[in-house]
């Protein structure tokens, strides 16, 4: 299911047509469209609030749009997400949930090894494996727990990337990892993504953006769709509504909405 | 030679009835504790209620209301929480109350039924049949097969739904499964130990197997044995000094969580969370 063989090969990996999605009466995402190809690496940012997180809902039919259309990998989302690896914001799980790395890492085949039953002997080496490419050779047994925010947003990569998927989507992820664990990870995602595999990231760090990515999208309800990756601070301050500082770059840095009234944070 | 308590049959059922009891409550509570459900396990108890009024009321056997009642009520509250998680604590509150008043009416209705709430909320643990007790049983194949059978999805769906859903698994269908199985085990408490207890011995054991183990796997067992050893303690010690079973099986349970507690920070402090 590689996406040389795939017959969705030649698709692009998202497609939104006019997307609009409202919670109640606030409108979080507007009047969307927009495409990215096969093997692009985009980056998604915007202020808190802005939609981002919805946005990826959207992609993979966690939510449905209150109207327009979106595809992923040329189908509607719920039939391509299982081809999809998800890596949510680390803070979003219960950090002390009773389980270890490596049953972590086994839930990415838990959807694809039919209901009921375990695993296999194979299964645990393949994700023993993954935790050793990571680094995390000693923590297969821990409980999670034990590890710290950047190993365990680590483990959330390895249970992404043990189903093989072709395209992979991540909610800022390293928001609880120093600079050291970032390189480290947007290191990975880049081997990743040379080798072919779709890249669509969340991220506040706006570094990132010119270091790694290759087209960049802010959003703040709207979406704006940058295909070259390039950056300017006009579109940031269009994007924002306020001047943001871009000399920060490498630097862990947070972008406040400057906006007054913006309404509930929908990431 | 046997201790004065196992002398007598009621005795011998009451202390199955807490063995059996603990088994499901070991399984179903860790679950209960480690998804933070244990509001809408309350929930669903004291909405039960409203399934014994019914039950009274058109003169059924009390399990004929609470089981289907129980049921019914839980996957309201599991379909209010993936609607709206923020609202949900609200529609598992309005149901748990409901549950009650609705039990409450329906028994004043009931001509000529003497309705004994206390009975209800504390359980008649020594009151237990044979019948009773094969029906325990029954639910504790039923509990520990689903939960074998369908770890790894229970686990999954557990830890993290949205990745779950997105993996492939049946969500909904789990979620819903879930709390069929807290509704039928709640069910099954209330009999013994009654309502009041029902979260008691939900959470307390489960909460001294969180104590000593960082896995799923090793909590479990842990959780049965101590709810076996609290209902069993509690028993002795309400024989003996002659006060309510399912009081003082609780009473025992807090007890032991509370050493628990005390033992663990002493020993193992600074670990993890």
């Amino acid at each position: 299911m590689h996406s040389g063989t795939s017959t969705y090969g030649k698709t692009n990996a998202i497609e939104a047509d006019d997307v609009t999605f409202s919670y109640g009466e606030g409108v979080a995402v507007d009047h969307v469209s927009f495409a990215i190809s096969r093997g692009d690496f985009l980056g998604i940012i915007g202020p808190n609030g802005g939609g981002k997180t919805t946005f990826l809902k959207l992609l993979l039919g966690l939510l449905r749009p209150d109207s327009g259309s979106i595809e992923l990998l040329g189908a509607k989302p719920a039939k391509t997400r299982t081809m999809v690896g998800y890596i949510p914001q680390e803070t979003s799980l219960n950090k002390s949930f009773p389980v270890t790395a490596r049953d972590v890492v086994l839930m990415g085949l838990a959807g694809r090894r039919g209901l009921g039953g375990g695993f296999s002997a194979k299964d645990r080496t393949e994700a023993d494996t993954l935790l050793e490419r990571l680094g995390l050779s000693d923590m297969v047994m821990r409980p999670i727990g034990q590890l710290s925010g950047g190993q365990r947003q680590k483990v959330l990569l390895a249970r992404a990337l043990i189903s093989k998927p072709v395209m992979l989507v991540l909610d800022e992820p390293t928001a609880s990892v120093d600079a050291m664990g970032e390189d480290d990870i947007y290191g990975n995602l880049k081997t990743l993504n040379t080798g072919g595999v779709t890249i669509v990231l969340v991220t506040h760090n706006i570094g990132i953006i010119s270091r790694y990515v290759k087209s960049v999208a802010c959003i703040n309800r709207r979406l704006y769709f940058h295909p070259d990756g390039h950056l300017d601070e006009t579109t940031i301050t269009k994007t924002f509504g306020c001047p943001v500082d871009l000399i920060a770059h490498g630097i862990p840095h947070r972008v406040f909405n400057c906006h007054s009234g913006g309404g509930s944070d929908a990431s | 030679m046997l201790p004065d308590a196992l002398h007598y049959s009621f005795m011998q059922h009451a202390f199955a009835a807490g063995i059996l009891v603990s088994i499901a409550c070991g399984i179903v509570g860790t679950l209960v504790v480690v998804n933070r459900m244990s509001f809408i396990a309350g929930g669903v108890a004291h909405a039960a209620y409203g399934g014994l009024g019914l039950a009274i009321f058109f003169g059924l056997p009390p399990v004929a209301g609470t089981l289907p009642f129980s049921v019914a009520s839980s996957l309201v509250m599991g379909y209010a929480a993936g609607r709206n998680r923020e609202r949900s604590d609200a529609v598992v509150g309005a149901i748990w109350a409901a549950g009650m008043a609705l039990g409450i009416i329906l028994i004043e209705l009931t001509p000529g039924y003497q309705s004994d709430l206390m009975s209800y909320l504390f359980g008649s643990i020594m009151a237990i049949s044979m019948e009773h007790l094969m029906v325990m049983l029954f639910l504790d194949v039923i509990v520990c097969g689903l939960f074998f059978v369908f770890f790894k999805e229970i686990l999954a769906v557990s830890y993290d739904e949205e990745f779950a859903a997105i993996s492939g698994i049946p969500t909904v269908l789990f979620r819903y499964a879930l709390l069929g199985m807290i509704a039928c085990t709640v069910v099954m408490l209330i009999q013994a130990v009654g309502l009041i207890l029902v979260i008691a011995l939900f959470t307390i054991p489960a909460s001294i197997a969180e104590l000593f183990s960082k896995n799923i796997r090793t909590m479990m067992p842990i959780a049965v044995c101590a709810g076996s050893f609290c209902t069993t303690a509690g028993l002795f010690l309400s024989w003996t000094l002659d006060l309510s079973a399912g009081a003082t099986i609780i009473m025992v349970a807090c007890v032991v969580y509370g050493v628990a507690y005390v033992v663990r920070s002493a020993a193992g402090a600074g670990r993890g969370y």
